[in-house]
């Protein structure tokens, strides 16, 4: 049997991205997800601009994980310029990305993969059919996004979330304000994990590397040093030791390996790497979906994305109480009193990783003496992911090829999907052409 | 019948689009008087019926140009959704650069995809109808858009600057603090959402018609910024206008 599988647009893996199989009596002769999305050069763009505006305009770089690429961005300008941000800063930074994460988990899980589920072909029928489910996850979206209109003003590009700290530093009312929408997910969070706990994955394995940040003693999201399996940690500084960008010909992505292998980043990647320090209630969670680490399922992802949800949600209100109590006693930015620091620029270079939705997100700058940038480096999660996502598709297919084909088309569907390579990427994209 | 609406995406974070989906609230009601028949970031169905076509992003290559132009046959309404299609906006900032240095910084090496081009407006490609501004475009902007032209009414931008707005919030005037701030030549709409959070307006909603860019320039003299800094912050979203400092 032979076919010939072109998956034509994946809408958007970070964009634009196609998908070429071809078999050749059960064997497959031609495997590339080819990304052509139109690059936009945001490495060029910051050359010769002041390093501040940096995190505004890489911001930009993605709609959806906006307050990752801001908080990665600023954490490269801080290590750049030697700026330690107060306990604080920090703390509110952590809330952001969990409601970051949360928007994008649910987003993903409600609107793209629950319709699958259904064998709806999109959300439309889904919120037609199931009403319920639909209104919850938008329920669950709108209480994520309103957690960052309360601090930054939105979630798509936030505001005053600035080198240093916060232009506008959360008031009391504020702080109770989130923590009132943080509660208000709770019953809807215990019904999520109940819907996906009817709903079974695909079974399939491929062990590969996970790479994900890790601390000690916290589930890493805002800091940590680099970690994957048998490797030893290192300082972010040196992730050039930790993963390599390779130019490939058909796509304007680039691949990424650590070491020889390809690597997954993500969900299921951290939970991998530091399910010790998820919260019970996540672990409680975990437990119910059957996950359990180390799991090499990929499309256990999407449950480990529901697990991940349970752990923002308790670990921002445990956050919530730390900042509560600092409110009154520290002030809030770094300065002493309260204000943004100083900036002193000195010639040198900065790196910042933190975990987006999708994975370890990294920037890295090289600055002059006046903070005017001259060199700078993006790797974003969903390219660290392509590779891995070509070994799986070249590991399942054998095993699928006797479905009928729009089975096969299915599964690699949702295989890709499971990945979550980018919001548009994960509705159904496949155009496949069969050759028989 | 409910008008068909086509949503479609060039060289931008789609964040635009994103905002749809974001409005939880009220995305079940609009689809009961709308009817979205081409949304890849939400939907599996391709139809080319749309009455209204919101494009969102810039147009960098030329295979974008003729989708463009496609799109603007088969469409009745074309608007400019967000700041990357009406004014270029962030992706603008690679034209500053020689057009030669953007694949080897990217890419370490010059060969290997040459269709990108120096970025471009929706409009400078194609007429547009109407224009929903901003990075991103505002959710209520966007509703009451809609609205207006479901009641057969003309879609109307405000054309006086984001500092009425912040006034009206009685929020501190960060120039006056010394701080770059472009909300008083910015076309208003946005509730003066940034300067709101003591973050300088950056001007992504475009300028008013009659920006006096001059008076504004005088001050930002005065508190000490260059000229060359005061270009860059306009070149932030508005890189494509042409402004005289």
């Amino acid at each position: 049997m032979s076919h010939d599988i072109n998956i034509k647009h994946i809408t958007r893996v970070e964009g634009h991205g196609n998908i070429v199989l071809n078999i050749r009596e059960g064997r497959i002769e031609e495997l590339r997800l080819e990304i052509v999305e139109s690059p936009r050069f945001f490495e060029v763009m910051l050359i010769g601009r002041n390093i501040l505006e940096a995190p505004p305009i890489t911001s930009r770089i993605c709609g959806i994980c906006a307050i990752s690429h801001t908080a990665a961005s600023i954490k490269a300008c801080e290590d750049a310029l030697g700026i330690i941000p107060s306990e604080n800063v920090v703390l509110l930074r952590k809330i952001l990305l969990h409601a970051e994460l949360l928007q994008s988990h649910i987003l993903h899980l409600y609107l793209l993969v629950a319709p699958d589920l259904f064998g709806a072909g999109s959300v439309i029928p889904l919120a037609a059919s199931n009403p319920d489910i639909v209104k919850r996850g938008l329920r669950l979206k709108k209480a994520a996004n309103d957690i960052c209109r309360v601090l930054v003003g939105r979630h798509i590009h936030p505001i005053g979330m600035v080198v240093g700290g916060f232009t506008k530093a959360p008031a009391r009312k504020d702080l109770d304000e989130v923590r009132r929408i943080l509660e208000s997910m709770i019953p809807d969070m215990e019904e999520t994990v109940s819907f996906f706990e009817e709903h079974r994955m695909p079974e399939f394995n491929r062990p590969t590397k996970y790479c994900s940040i890790r601390e000690e003693n916290e589930y890493a999201l805002y800091n940590g040093l680099l970690y994957s399996k048998d490797n030893p940690l290192l300082e972010v500084q040196r992730y050039k030791e930790f993963i390599t960008e390779n130019v490939v010909a058909y796509s304007t992505a680039k691949h990424v390996r650590s070491g020889d292998s390809p690597i997954m980043v993500g969900a299921l990647a951290r939970l991998n790497n530091n399910y010790s320090n998820i919260s019970d209630m996540a672990k409680n969670a975990a437990q119910r979906l059957g996950l359990a680490v180390s799991c090499t399922n990929p499309f256990m992802n999407n449950i480990a994305q529901v697990v991940e949800c349970v752990h923002s949600v308790y670990d921002s209100l445990n956050i919530l109480d730390v900042l509560d109590a600092n409110l009154s006693s520290a002030p809030f930015n770094s300065d002493g009193k309260g204000g943004l620091p100083a900036i002193e620029p000195h010639e040198g270079t900065g790196v910042g990783v933190v975990e987006a939705p999708r994975g370890s997100l990294y920037h890295e700058y090289g600055i002059d003496d006046k903070g005017i940038i001259r060199s700078a480096n993006c790797i974003i999660p969903t390219a660290q992911n392509l590779l891995n996502i070509e070994k799986d598709i070249e590991a399942i297919v054998p095993a699928i090829l006797d479905l009928p084909k729009e089975a096969i088309e299915r599964r690699l569907e949702m295989l890709v999907r499971a990945y979550d390579p980018c919001i548009s990427c994960s509705t159904h994209f496949l155009e496949v052409k069969f050759i028989e | 019948m409910k008008p068909k609406i086509g949503v479609f995406s060039f060289s931008s974070c789609e964040g635009c689009q994103l905002q749809i989906l974001n409005l939880e609230e009220e995305f079940t009601t609009l689809l009961g008087f709308i009817e979205i028949v081409n949304f890849r970031e939400a939907i599996d169905e391709k139809r080319e019926d749309y009455d209204i076509a919101f494009i969102e992003g810039s147009i960098t290559r030329e295979s974008d140009i003729e989708e463009l132009k496609h799109i603007r046959e088969k469409a009745k309404i074309l608007v400019a959704f967000g700041a990357c299609a009406d004014l270029g906006g962030i992706n603008a900032l690679k034209n500053l650069h020689p057009q030669d240095s953007w694949l080897p910084a990217v890419y370490g090496r010059r060969d290997l995809f040459s269709d990108t081009m120096l970025t471009k407006r929706v409009k400078d490609i194609v007429p547009i109808d109407f224009t929903i501004p901003g990075c991103p475009i505002d959710k209520g902007e966007f509703l009451r858009f809609v609205q207006s032209l479901l009641l057969g009414v003309q879609p109307r931008l405000p054309d006086y600057p984001v500092c009425v707005e912040c006034r009206s919030k009685g929020n501190v005037c960060l120039v006056e603090e010394g701080k770059w701030c472009l909300g008083s030549v910015t076309r208003a709409g946005c509730g003066a959402i940034c300067p709101t959070f003591r973050d300088p307006c950056a001007g992504c909603r475009g300028l008013t018609s009659a920006p006096n860019i001059e008076s504004l320039c005088n001050i930002l003299t005065e508190k000490g910024y260059s000229k060359e800094e005061i270009k860059n912050k306009f070149n932030i979203f508005n890189g494509l206008e042409v402004i005289n400092i």
